[in-house]
């Protein structure tokens, strides 16, 4: 799992089975600097994210598994809101 | 699977139900000499680690699966499996690169 910061909403009427109703947003994966790792990419959200928000997803096959009906077409899930994190460096 | 130390704690009450009460940790990755190598990311706990630990993490969710004997539906990928004591390094060995 990664971290991450919403950046945004994504909108897309026409999508494949499965993604209906599913909210997506915009985030940019970050470590725990707050510094970028990549890319901004669509996740689908789990946990009723904002706009803001510090939080962490799962990549891959695994992000399908945090949906209902769970053989989607997804690979990144937002799957909690980080409250806070005691980093020592 | 990859060595990493912990970085410290992770708290987040809005989550996957499957996250419920599982420790979360942010782990740095390292490289053959223990120095930070790549993006931290986030484990959960299985080995009761401590901050700073040198630990072992997995990073593939099928092993996680079956670790947790929850089911074919967890959405987790990375968990600390375990705490390194120590690595030996062949003499010269790891300078260009991962063994």
């Amino acid at each position: 799992m990664y971290l991450g910061i919403v950046k945004g909403t994504v909108v897309a009427e026409r999508k494949s089975a499965g993604l209906e109703g599913k909210k997506l947003l915009l985030v940019q994966p970050i470590d725990d600097q707050h510094r970028p790792t990549g890319d901004l990419q669509a996740a689908v959200d789990t946990v009723q994210a904002g706009e803001g928000d510090l939080v962490y997803l799962v990549g891959s096959r695994e992000a399908a598994l945090a949906l209902e009906p769970w053989f989607v077409p997804v690979d990144a899930a937002i799957v909690g809101i980080v409250d806070g994190m005691d980093v020592k460096r | 699977m990859r060595c990493c130390r912990v970085v410290g704690p992770l708290w987040a009450a809005a989550k996957h139900p499957a996250f419920a009460s599982r420790p979360l940790f942010v782990v740095q990755p390292l490289d053959e000499h223990g120095k930070d190598t790549g993006a931290s990311f986030v484990a959960i706990d299985h080995v009761q680690a401590g901050v700073g630990d040198q630990v072992l993490v997995l990073t593939e969710g099928n092993g996680v699966r079956q670790i947790l004997a929850m089911g074919d539906q967890v959405p987790i990928r990375s968990m600390i499996v375990g705490i390194v004591d120590a690595v030996d390094m062949a003499s010269g060995a790891g300078e260009g690169g991962r063994a």
